[in-house]
């Protein structure tokens, strides 16, 4: 065992980079809970958005027009779920659901012509001497735009939710769609800009995925960070800094745990690997004095004349 | 302007059109997409409906639509109890595989004695493995108000992770060179879960789901338990007025729910399956939600919709190595048949309306 | 459960169903356990198909199944394979071994070639590859090349075919380089890029500058490149789109040569069962391209190397070797048999950290 072999330097710079997918793809999430839509098609939008992006940043040769692909690709898919549970007033669990099955299907024939090609590299932001900055420097200034972007977007989502009319009205038709209705709120409307707003960012976390992370295309390869999404949403108890914080975590437990193994420390790695479900559920306990955490409407099918 | 208006009774004639409709809808557009994949569309579309069923091997796929739908049906009429009380178990996944680690376990534990009780203690073992797990969002929705969707969900990762672990430490077959997973229980007598008559893929499975169908149609026909799901789904504080207690419902609800998974994953593993390996469970936990909505929840609606599913997995394989379509295409096929069932489901309580928006 | 022994005579009746599907084409069948695009295993099992159906032309049908679950989902579509008339069946998961001979009892006159496993029978051939020569010459070319004499090793689950590449690298990594270290990473899936990216960065950050993976994507590779200065091998496919650097040289899981001859013996009707495990020798095993990044010197000495293990001059497991606890494993000049070998669960002396039970 030789725990000095972990540079935390190091470490703590790779679980930034292993959270994005996931900050991307919760943070949209977060906000279609919000509005009172459970969508449990995360997966099937990031590995669309992965596919999406992949293709269009191998033909373009541009991953930033990728990444805008990626965010389009998502939200199209997102709108079938739209679709079926605002307009055709659909269950939410067996759309999701459907919207996963449909995904995985989809990105794999999209994908057929793509097995085994490199795609565009995303270069580092260069932050000129800041990156010199000793520990805080390479932690923090050797990442690539998206990154950033992931993080400037909970900022912006926080902001939103919190201090603004829009941010308002998401919640309140999240609250009490009857009552937002009355107070003369398209909550269908709403609600499906927020469905395509968590699409455009799984589609983007897929993307992240399939062009920076790993880089390839290969199908399935999202391996199931669309259903840790869900998860981390109720982590945070639908709270934007809590979620990142949440990412860093999840993220950071399969880091530890592959750190760990390479200084050569027996661990069970299962049940490290199941850690971070198990303490969601405590985090809900725990949460749950607090009754307003959730969206009261959640999962609820809203119709105007009922 | 067109808008929804609300039956109010659901309409007899759409629940038994839409089904229909969206399978019209599916070979329509899967066709053009067949087509598209350079296949004949025709003939894909019947070898995917009609082969298994009435093709020249259908003595071989039918008993085989039994074995694929039966773990489907029973976890989806589970699930279906809850769900009409609005008590939403989705991670029977879990369940599945924690009846099938728990009967699996009692049945290697007796290996290799031979004994009529083994199969039996089994089943209570895989039924109870199934029940506890759903127990612990039951009980933690009751204690403390957890909502039950992402508790149960989370669990499933944690069920994964446990079989994991159980192909690669204490079931290991000892006798298996090192590799993971257990002893195959087909090969043990007293364990094996096989068809009843040879070929006819009636195992135990088969007939608990059967069963099971019958029970659920029973309960919410004829029974005050029924009554009170039903009630609670659709007006919970009429429910509590009308004296049901919805602690014992959503305990009752969860644990009957939880217990039918773990028998699922207990016959799947003893019979089909055999063996405990890594990658025992293949999402039936999951497709039985969708299966239990597309039978809209109704316990003949769920015997009809598992077997649909299992139909379009079993002409799904069969296309593909008949024709060559590829697995996703079968995948997007399987979405688009998803998708039309849930949109057309609309029709079944709602009308459309053509006009001018009244004031009600 | 009893009542199965009573009427063993129905499933006879579906052995008679192929008997009258003669046909004069020969009609080969492959069941996988990913999709073709997962670009390593089940891709490479494909490249086989479509070499049998390049070398035979019209005299040959081919048919496959992706993405097949092991379980009752394989022993349907190899039965429907059967049915449909299938002469030959290749079943190219070991998951698939019980599934194989339960189907194979049913349809004797159909041949079964199942990949990796152990259980054979009249009508049930087993082949699989010795990947372990490859990975002495990775070792090899690892020992020489390493500066920091830290090797990172990406291992999918500690499963004998796994284990047996680790000892084989680490053998001919010590033979050239006696201060070198193991440091073993278990991924604990067969297929997750993202995971595998993320255990190729952690060995590298740890101080690993030659990264060996026992997992089938590239993402291995993409953080090594990025990283730099480290180098890798191609896994399952050739990955040469990686090459020069980081990739400098390949296992490559070349199933065509028995596809094809496999094919050839049921066509000629001399097929019989039996146990295949070939090596580079028999081409099933192919090392890609060593790339101008190895130093000349090295390069001849692997290529040397592959030489005597292609000729069975030299065995990758020769004694004197001890086990990881200090026991005797082999004795000087002895050769592990295959028995050992396809069962092993212990590392050999000088790796440190235990084996995940």
């Amino acid at each position: 065992m030789d725990l000095s072999a972990i540079n935390p330097i190091l470490f703590v710079a790779g679980f930034l980079v292993a959270a994005t997918p996931l900050i991307f793809a919760a943070i949209g999430e977060l906000v279609v809970e919000k509005s009172g839509t459970l969508n449990l098609g995360v997966e099937g939008m990031m590995i669309t958005g992965a596919i999406c992006g992949f293709a269009t940043a191998v033909e373009t040769g541009s991953p930033l027009l990728g990444f805008a692909a990626a965010a389009v690709g998502g939200a199209l898919l997102s709108l079938l779920f739209a679709f079926l549970t605002q307009i055709t007033l659909a269950n939410q669990v067996a759309s999701g659901l459907a919207l996963t099955l449909f995904g995985l299907g989809l990105s794999a024939l999209l994908g057929q012509s793509y097995v085994g090609i490199k795609p565009p590299r995303l270069n580092d932001i260069n932050f000129g001497p800041l990156s010199d900055i000793p520990v805080i420097g390479p932690i923090l200034f050797t990442h690539d735009i998206i990154l950033y972007l992931g993080i400037a977007l909970v900022a912006a989502t926080w902001a939103v939710l919190k201090f603004t009319r829009a941010g308002l009205i998401l919640r309140a038709v999240g609250e009490s769609h009857d009552a937002a209705h009355a107070l003369g709120y398209k909550v269908v409307r709403i609600r499906t800009l927020a469905i395509m707003f968590g699409g455009a960012c799984a589609g983007i976390g897929g993307a992240y995925i399939s062009l920076i992370r790993v880089p390839q295309w290969t199908e399935g390869m999202t391996a199931g960070v669309g259903w840790i999404a869900l998860a981390l949403v109720v982590f945070a108890s639908w709270k934007p800094w809590r979620l990142l914080l949440g990412a860093y975590l999840f993220g950071g437990i399969t880091q530890l745990q592959l750190n760990l193994q390479g200084a050569g420390v027996a661990i069970p790695v299962e049940y490290l690997a199941m850690s971070p479900y198990v303490i969601t559920i405590i985090v809900l306990v725990i949460l749950s004095r607090d009754k307003s955490a959730a969206p009261a409407c959640l999962g609820r099918t809203f119709h105007a004349s009922s | 302007m067109i808008r929804l208006e609300k039956r109010p009774q659901p309409s007899r004639l759409f629940s038994l059109a839409t089904p229909l409709l969206a399978v019209l809808a599916t070979m329509f557009f899967g066709g053009l997409l067949f087509a598209a994949l350079g296949k004949e569309p025709l003939t894909s579309i019947q070898t995917i409906f009609w082969e298994p069923l009435f093709g020249e091997f259908s003595f071989f796929y039918r008993p085989q639509l039994l074995i694929k739908g039966a773990p489907l049906i029973l976890i989806a009429i589970g699930l279906s109890l809850g769900f009409k009380a609005g008590i939403w178990n989705i991670g029977a996944e879990g369940q599945y595989i924690m009846g099938a680690l728990f009967g699996a376990g009692v049945g290697l534990a007796f290996y290799p004695l031979e004994g009529f009780y083994i199969f039996p203690l089994m089943v209570l073992a895989g039924a109870f493995g199934g029940w506890i797990w759903a127990m612990i969002p039951a009980l933690l929705k009751v204690k403390f108000g957890t909502n039950e969707i992402l508790v149960s969900l989370m669990l499933v990762y944690v069920a994964e992770q446990f079989l994991a672990s159980m192909s690669l430490g204490l079931l290991k077959n000892p006798e298996g060179f090192g590799f993971p997973g257990s002893r195959n229980l087909q090969q043990y007598e007293s364990a094996f879960n096989g068809d009843l008559i040879a070929g006819s893929g009636m195992h135990w499975g088969v007939v608990c789901a059967m069963i099971a169908v019958i029970f659920a149609y029973v309960l919410l026909t004829r029974h005050r338990l029924g009554f009170a799901i039903r009630v609670t789904g659709e007006a919970p504080r009429a429910a509590r007025f009308s004296g049901v207690n919805p602690t014992r419902l959503v305990v009752f609800c969860l644990g009957i729910s939880g217990l039918l998974a773990g028998l699922a994953g207990m016959f799947e593993v003893s019979g089909p399956a055999g063996q405990v390996t890594i990658d025992f469970n293949v999402g039936y936990g999951f497709t039985a939600i969708i299966v239990a909505f597309l039978g809209r929840l109704h316990p003949i609606g769920i015997l009809l919709a598992g077997l649909l599913m299992a139909l379009t997995y079993i002409g799904g394989d069969i296309a593909q190595s008949q024709l060559g379509l590829p697995a996703a295409a079968i995948q997007v096929f399987q979405g688009m048949l998803l998708f039309f069932l849930l949109a057309l489901d609309m029709f079944t309580n709602y009308r459309l309306r053509f006009g001018r928006t009244e004031v009600a | 459960m009893k009542l199965t022994t009573l009427l063993t005579g129905a499933a006879m009746a579906l052995g008679l169903a192929t008997t009258a599907m003669a046909q004069d084409k020969t009609k080969v069948g492959f069941v996988y356990v990913g999709p073709i695009g997962d670009g390593g295993w089940t891709h490479e099992h494909d490249k086989g198909r479509l070499a049998v159906e390049a070398e035979f032309g019209d005299k040959v049908e081919t048919v496959y199944v992706e993405s097949v679950a092991e379980g009752p989902d394989s022993e349907r579509v190899m039965t429907q394979m059967a049915l449909d008339g299938a002469d030959l069946i290749f079943t190219t998961s070991f998951g698939y071994m019980d599934p194989t001979i339960n189907v194979a009892k049913k349809f004797p006159n159909v041949k079964f070639e199942h990949a990796t496993g152990y259980k054979q029978a009249e009508n049930v051939a087993t082949y699989s590859a010795r990947f372990y020569e490859g990975r002495a010459i990775q070792g090899h070319i690892a020992g020489s090349m390493t500066k920091s004499n830290i090797i990172g090793y990406i291992g999918s689950y500690p499963i004998p075919e796994v284990i047996r590449g680790i000892n084989s690298a680490f053998i001919h990594a010590r033979k050239v380089n006696p201060d070198v270290q193991f440091k073993i990473v278990w991924a604990y899936t067969w297929f997750d890029p993202a995971k595998e990216a993320d255990a190729a960065k952690v060995l590298i950050e740890q101080g690993a500058d030659v990264v060996l993976q026992h997992t089938d994507s590239t993402a291995p590779q993409a953080a090594a490149q990025e990283a730099g200065n480290v180098i890798t091998f191609g896994q399952a496919s050739d990955m040469a789109q990686y090459a020069p650097l980081p990739r400098v040289s390949s296992i490559i899981d070349d199933w065509a040569p028995y596809y094809i001859a496999r094919t050839k013996a049921v066509m000629d009707g001399t097929w019989t069962s039996g146990n295949t495990w070939d090596g580079i020798g028999a081409g099933m095993v192919g090392i890609g391209e060593i790339s101008d990044a190895v130093p000349a010197n090295i390069k001849a000495e692997a290529l040397a190397l592959k030489a005597s293990l292609a000729d069975g001059s030299y065995h990758a497991f020769t004694g004197p070797l001890k086990k990881q606890d200090g026991s005797d494993f082999l004795a000087e000049g002895e050769v592990a048999d295959d028995g050992t070998l396809a069962g092993m669960n212990f590392y050999v002396e000088g790796i440190e950290g235990d084996i995940p039970q």
